[in-house]
């Protein structure tokens, strides 16, 4: 029954339903459609910046809208979901229940998606992700400005209910059988990202209220002409989202997870280890939020104690990245799609953690800050962690979800592909920032270096794109005519795998 | 779980600590020094807004989008902003601090190279943000 694709059915019963395969589906398929929608406003962005002066967009105004729907709709609208669309496929079963604990408030959290989704794109907003007061209060453009926080207003709810979702057919609803100690880290990936949400997220939902009511003029929150303070908003955005940097990174470890052991034909090096890191991270992630505020004005103090906080959790990630190694070490390795991936994926954790380590070091933060350092620090998490670790477990489920084979050709292609442009953006982008080149901006002066390394950056970014057209080829053409899939064993492994149609109580 | 040794993932552990405590030690002793401003220090006001930099130095003189500095004298920035937050950044000498509204940031620095430096923004502020552009321009008086 997991065959979603392999039975066709109306597509109006897999939308009205609320079993946990088909909302997990949905969450799939539109977080994958959302990834493709964001990647190609990246390519736009590229585009402009190959050289200095005008290439494709006539105005700045439509570019820093460009670059600002880019970051949403890559964060809020594929990573969240797409992380939320494996954990609808497979929390239920990993701990033994028939479906998520609340099925309607599960399709009611999946149905704010496309609304918020559709408030983004068509707002259009230009204030960056992080839409800082007092720009977005007295000079953001509306009504794409109050758009984009309805949208985001909305999109905070979805997850919030999501996560109680998580936790509660987690904590309740898993077979008394299993211990919480033995229940897969996938699982516990789940739970401790949604305990992370439902701490942060509220944050950031009231610091949107106060936000639009600044807009309106009905309060000073955040507007220092009404005797508000901008810095206030900044606590609270950060409070919700470095902690959210944890949200989007861990369910990706967790992919990890399975896909290591699996693919290496031997158990995880140290499952207690793995448990041990989540919980500190989920911790820990609480304790930094403030570095990325080094730059405006804090005291001595402040950013010492932030400094500390950030560098604490980067223990707990390098033992995630000890029990990848450890788990490989010594295995029968079969270098399919998903690990190579997954393999990639660790490689590029690693970079970022050193440069966050870098950023962390409170003078050195002041040579990287808004530079383009921090974009390719940033990126090096969302797209070579969290996108190449997502990605990997797409390949890693097709069978299940379509009962056929992807093409393992095409994906190898499009690991190659992504994995070279990665390199070359990203950490271009990090030399680019040490030379001191702002991020956010349309144009740029015609610094020789500069020059250099955009076109190098853009030349990397064309060869992601070429990887992600692969990549929907892929997805589509397998779907409909790839060879049917060993349901069994689709990757010839042999052990024990969680397979979705494992999942009882089919349809209700 | 599968009765290996745990020894290589404590040392691995311990080494990760070890380096990271360095690291947090160096960056706070420098960090201390360099926020250190010297006494003889002059004052210059910074001013951000929708899309220039206006200067004003000690002895009243006022410039915008130009900032004439002297070889070897320490000067400390008072930064603020009139509109919404900007980003004062003289790349070449490591001077960043954001130009919020509503507040004064200081930061200082001594110029030891005689020549011409882009000053810019480095925190979205808008429309002409990628071209909130300035120079410093440092002189030798004494030469």
């Amino acid at each position: 029954m997991t065959l979603e694709l392999q039975k066709p059915r109306p597509i109006w019963q897999i939308m009205f339903s609320t079993h946990h395969t088909d909302v997990g589906l949905l969450y799939l398929i539109t977080s994958l459609a959302f990834m493709f929608m964001g990647g190609a406003l990246a390519l736009l962005l590229r585009v402009e910046l190959f050289s200095p002066g005008v290439q494709l967009i006539a105005d700045s105004m439509t570019y820093n809208r460009i670059f600002t729907v880019h970051g949403t709709t890559l964060i809020f609208l594929f990573i969240l979901p797409s992380a939320s669309a494996f954990g609808n496929y497979l929390v239920p079963i990993m701990v033994r229940y028939k479906d998520m604990a609340y099925p309607k408030l599960n399709a009611v959290a999946f149905w704010m998606i496309p609304p918020a989704g559709a408030l983004i794109w068509l707002g259009f907003a230009d204030f960056t992700w992080y839409a800082y007061p007092t720009y977005s209060v007295i000079s953001a453009p509306g009504p794409a400005a109050d758009m984009w926080i309805f949208g985001l207003k909305i999109l905070g709810v979805s997850s919030i209910l999501g996560s109680i979702n998580f936790v509660v057919t987690i904590m309740k609803c898993k077979h008394p059988d299993l211990p919480l100690s033995k229940m897969p880290l996938l699982a516990w990936a789940y739970l401790t990202s949604s305990l992370i949400t439902l701490v942060a997220v509220p944050t950031f939902a009231a610091a949107l209220l106060m936000l639009l009511t600044d807009r309106l003029g009905a309060s000073g929150f955040f507007n220092p002409a009404m005797g508000g303070d901008p810095i206030a908003y900044q606590h609270l955005f950060w409070f919700t989202f470095h902690p959210e940097v944890y949200i989007l990174v861990i369910p990706a470890i967790g992919f990890m997870y399975e896909i290591f052991p699996r693919f290496s034909r031997k158990p995880i090096f140290s499952h207690s280890s793995g448990v041990a890191a989540f919980t500190l991270l989920t911790i820990v992630g609480f304790a930094s939020w403030a570095h990325h505020m080094y730059a405006t004005g804090m005291s001595f103090t402040e950013k010492t104690v932030f400094m500390v906080g950030t560098l604490a959790a980067v223990p707990a990630s390098a033992m995630h990245t000890f029990n990848f190694l450890a788990t490989m070490w010594g295995g029968r390795i079969k270098f399919a799609t998903p690990i190579m991936w997954a393999v990639g994926g660790i490689a590029l954790f690693f970079s970022a953690g050193a440069g966050g380590v870098v950023n962390s070091a409170m003078p050195l933060d002041f040579i990287t800050h808004d530079s383009y350092w921090v974009v390719g620090h940033f990126h090096l998490f969302v797209m070579g962690t969290i996108l190449f670790g997502t990605v990997g477990f797409v390949y890693y489920f097709f069978p299940y979800v379509t009962g056929r084979m992807y093409s393992e050709v095409l994906g190898k292609v499009h690991f190659i592909l992504s994995f070279v442009g990665t390199v070359l953006v990203f950490f271009t982008q990090h030399i680019l920032g040490l030379f001191g080149m702002p991020r956010r901006i349309y144009d740029y002066p015609a610094i020789p270096e500069w020059v250099q390394m955009n076109i190098i950056i853009s030349i990397g970014a064309f060869i992601i794109g070429i990887g992600m057209a692969i990549f929907l080829v892929n997805l589509i053409w397998s779907s409909a005519k790839g060879k049917p899939a060993d349901m069994d064993d689709p990757f010839g492994l042999g052990g024990k795998y969680y397979f979705p149609y494992q999942a009882k109580n089919p349809s209700h | 779980m599968s009765g290996h040794s745990t020894w290589p993932e404590w040392v691995y552990v311990g080494v990760v600590v070890a380096l990271l405590c360095y690291v947090g030690a160096e960056a706070w002793n420098i960090e201390r020094i360099v926020e250190h401003v010297p006494e003889d220090a002059e004052i210059i006001k910074v001013v951000g807004q929708q899309w220039i930099w206006t200067f004003e130095h000690e002895d009243g003189t006022k410039e915008i989008g130009e900032l004439h500095v002297e070889k070897g004298k320490a000067y400390k920035f008072e930064i603020t902003s009139k509109d919404v937050i900007h980003s004062f950044n003289i790349h070449d000498y490591v001077v960043l601090l954001d130009a919020v509204p509503g507040r004064v940031n200081t930061v200082w620095f001594s110029p030891t190279d005689v020549g011409e430096f882009d000053i810019q923004c480095r925190e979205y502020c808008g429309l002409i943000h990628y071209n909130m552009r300035g120079t410093l321009i440092v002189e030798d008086k004494g030469a």
